[in-house]
């Protein structure tokens, strides 16, 4: 459906940056050299043939054991042309980055803010990278495969034999 | 207050900028204040419990925002991740738990188009995932009508509204059992068929819900007090709905006719006749005024659906997908195999990613869903619908006053459940 | 001998008044909020218990409804809620995230309310019934009758609270008698 959107950037993105591109279950996706994020993403949203005015979702994915372990996975959509488009970013473990998109979608805002605090990819760039479901004092990022589903980090608890 | 000597407010600190005729009666001049950060929430009645906000005021006037959410973060993606794929149903019951039925219909479909068995789901099934849908968008909206017409004081519309929603949640209880977190649906269908005399005890409620909604219309829509509360305050412009990705009321509240029933139509809305409602200035009160257009939209869509409901079956006919009939499984020990490792592997889901994406009570929710081939995901990410529209309060509430945060937030509808996950 | 039975009596009297007029303070967060709107709306109806307007200000509440999920980033905020509220005071823990996390088993959420705040009664429930919460108020009220809520346990054992009472309030026997 959105084959076009992967044409244009075939066309004019010819130095590399489109890393892989495919078609799943009628889902367009495209992986991007973490480099070009910036460049594609304006590029998608002013380009008159793709005109991906609207922000849908922006997350991550841990390929825990694979290379780079970690995805950054942006939506977008088309109001107008009615077509959407995924595009994905590695970011390797040893130094997750990823450059920010507030400056094309400001709706990035609060879903990199997410990303980074649920996997710890940190955005390049973001004007307010804090964490924003999980409290300040929490440590590690808790959606990666290796943090331990049940391991809490309480802030407050009864204390044992107190009166009340 | 003698005005003669020309105006003691400059014109740009009067919120008859914002569209008001006659408040510079009401106004005080504009007296030289220092700026106060002031506290709302998490527990604060209109903050829904669950968000807290850092406001910066000067004087009663916000000078800037900061929104903090994940009060409620109940972990859906870690909890899905250790839950077969059936398991994660009531997962999503609660992520807008208004409207628990919108919820999984999202989440089957893209359970259903990552295994490629989207048209082999039965007729029937289809239709009875838009009756249930739509019983709960009515009392989603409802509840968001009502709760926000109580912040403001009308309580009266408050024990209206939820005098409906009740019939609609005793309704759905016939249906499946619970009345609020109904886990009705499954991969490949639904659990149960209709009840006996649905069609008609559907149409008695909604008749009479057409007479509450036209007495909350009546109670609010020339109410000075409401009106003066909602007009033009908030106000989101289209191309912020764009860059934020508001969907749902609120954006289309904005004039951006975004619906995914009418622009990516499943299950069977393509069949129906409906009309999207949009607002042109994209203030509290087209926020109201849509939802209020959009139960009467869902009234029609239930009407003609219950008048065109086909008969036949209402689960998948796929010994891989859907369990075999109890008195097969009490009976047979092929049925209690297939019983027992579909409740205990889980349904065998092909690895690869999937965005689907359906009209929920908030806008788009979206499920993006990767699988391993195991019996559970690897990740199932849900796109929440409020969550923009809540990010993009930092912009909008700079420049409100302290008493426009209440009005503003309750129409953005924020849920919990579904904001923090 | 005879000031014995006044006291007792007296106390008897003024936990009837406690329970007929509860002032609510809701702690909602989650689902359960849904359920609680149905219990205060027309149908259900919690002022017929006497329960009927909730304070939205922890200082005017003598009962803590938690409705629905404690998160340890909520902790916090619950505990201090509950140590702004007069005694003696009673908590509810309302709906199954709140009694011991539910189905909610992980980083985020507390494995139950009584982690943080002692608890009265528990409604089982995800979301509990309107009628199982309006259950769960009446056996709350005969706890209170009884003397037995946490606040007043701890009321007694510091001591001396009764007898001023006694000393400043006529003993009548106008009250309802109390069943055995």
């Amino acid at each position: 459906m959105a084959q076009i959107v992967l044409d244009r950037l075939g066309a004019r993105f010819t130095g590399g940056e489109i890393l892989e591109s495919g078609s799943e279950h009628g889902d367009e996706w495209a992986r991007i050299r973490r480099d070009a994020w910036i460049p594609v993403a304006m590029f998608l949203r002013d380009d008159p043939s793709t005109k991906m005015e609207m922000f849908i979702d922006l997350t991550c994915v841990d390929r825990f054991g694979k290379e780079p372990r970690f995805d950054v996975v942006l939506h977008v959509y088309s109001v107008s042309l009615k077509h959407r488009v995924r595009l994905y970013c590695g970011a390797p473990e040893e130094d997750p980055w990823v450059d920010t998109l507030v400056s094309v979608w400001a709706g990035t805002n609060w879903f990199e803010r997410e990303a980074y605090d649920l996997y710890g990819v940190r955005f390049k760039g973001h004007p307010d990278l804090r964490r924003i479901l999980m409290y300040p004092e929490f440590v590690g990022h808790p959606l990666r495969k290796d943090y331990p589903k049940e391991k809490r980090q309480p802030l407050v608890r009864r204390q044992a034999g107190a009166p009340d | 207050m003698d005005t003669t000597d020309g105006p003691l407010v400059p014109p740009q600190h009067r919120r008859v900028v914002l569209g008001f005729k006659d408040a510079e009666d009401l106004e005080a001049p504009d007296l030289p204040t220092e700026s106060l950060p002031l506290n709302m929430g998490p527990s604060h009645p209109a903050m829904h419990g669950t968000v807290r906000m850092v406001l910066e005021v000067e004087g009663e006037k916000i000078s800037s925002a900061d929104i903090q959410i994940g009060y409620l973060h109940r972990c859906f993606e870690k909890e899905s991740e250790s839950a077969t794929w059936t398991q994660v149903f009531p997962y999503t019951d609660r992520l807008n738990y208004i409207s628990p039925m919108l919820n999984n219909v999202g989440y089957a479909l893209a359970v259903e188009k990552l295994m490629g068995i989207a048209d082999d789901i039965p007729e029937r099934a289809l239709f009875i995932r838009v009756i249930v849908g739509e019983v709960s968008r009515i009392a989603d909206h409802l509840t968001c009508l009502g709760a926000g017409a109580m912040e403001l004081g009308a309580f009266t519309v408050f024990l209206y509204a939820l005098k409906a929603r009740e019939w609609l949640f005793e309704l759905l209880e016939e249906v499946c059992g619970a009345r609020l977190t109904s886990t009705y649906l499954r991969i490949g269908g639904v659990h149960f068929d209709l009840p006996p005399e649905f069609g008609p005890k559907l149409l008695d409620i909604l008749a009479r819900t057409r007479i509450v909604m036209s007495d909350i219309g009546k109670l609010l829509e020339r109410n000075r007090i409401f009106r003066d509360r909602m007009d033009g305050i908030g106000i989101i412009t289209k191309e912020d709905a764009l860059a934020y990705g508001i969907t749902g009321p609120v954006g289309r509240s904005t004039g951006l006719a975004y619906d995914v029933r009418k622009d990516h139509p499943y299950l069977v809305y393509d069949r129906f006749d409906f009309d999207v409602p949009v607002g042109s200035v994209g203030d509290n009160f087209d926020r109201y005024a849509v939802r209020v257009e959009e139960v009467n939209q869902s009234m029609r869509i239930l009407e003609q659906a219950l008048a065109t409901i086909p008969a036949g079956p209402f689960m998948i006919n796929n010994p891989r997908v859907a369990l075999p009939p109890k008195s097969e499984t009490y009976n047979s020990i092929e049925a209690m195999i297939a019983h027992f490792k579909i409740i205990m592997d889980g349904i065998h889901v092909p690895p690869g990613e999937v965005y689907s994406y359906t009209e929920a009570g908030n806008g788009e929710l979206g499920f993006y869903i990767v699988s391993d081939g195991s019996g559970r995901p690897w990740k199932c990410r849900v796109r929440p619908p409020c969550l923009p529209a809540v990010a993009v309060l930092t912009k909008v509430l700079p420049g409100l006053f302290i008493a426009d945060v209440v009005p503003t937030f309750g129409m953005m509808n924020m849920i919990g459940g579904e904001c923090d996950r | 001998m005879g000031f014995e039975f006044h006291t007792s009596s007296l106390k008897a009297a003024v936990n009837w008044a406690r329970k007929f007029s509860l002032f609510q303070y809701p702690f909602v967060t989650a689902c359960c909020g849904m359920e609680f709107m149905s219990v205060a709306a027309p149908k259900y109806d919690i002022a017929r218990f006497g329960a009927e307007f909730p304070r939205f200000s922890p200082r005017q509440a003598d009962l803590l409804i938690i409705v629905g999920t404690i998160t340890e980033r909520q902790g916090p905020a619950l505990r201090r809620i509950y140590e702004q509220m007069c005694e003696p005071k009673w908590v509810v823990a309302f709906g199954v995230c709140a009694s011991t996390g539910g189905f909610y088993q992980n980083y985020s959420t507390m494995p139950g309310a009584d982690q943080v705040v002692p608890v009265d009664v528990y409604i089982p429930g995800c979301p509990p019934r309107p009628e199982q919460v309006l259950d769960g108020l009446i056996l709350l009220q005969e706890r209170i009758q009884r003397g037995e809520g946490h606040s007043q346990i701890a009321i007694e054992a510091e001591k001396g609270y009764d007898v001023p009472l006694a000393a400043i309030r006529p003993l009548g026997s106008t009250h309802r008698k109390e069943e055995p």
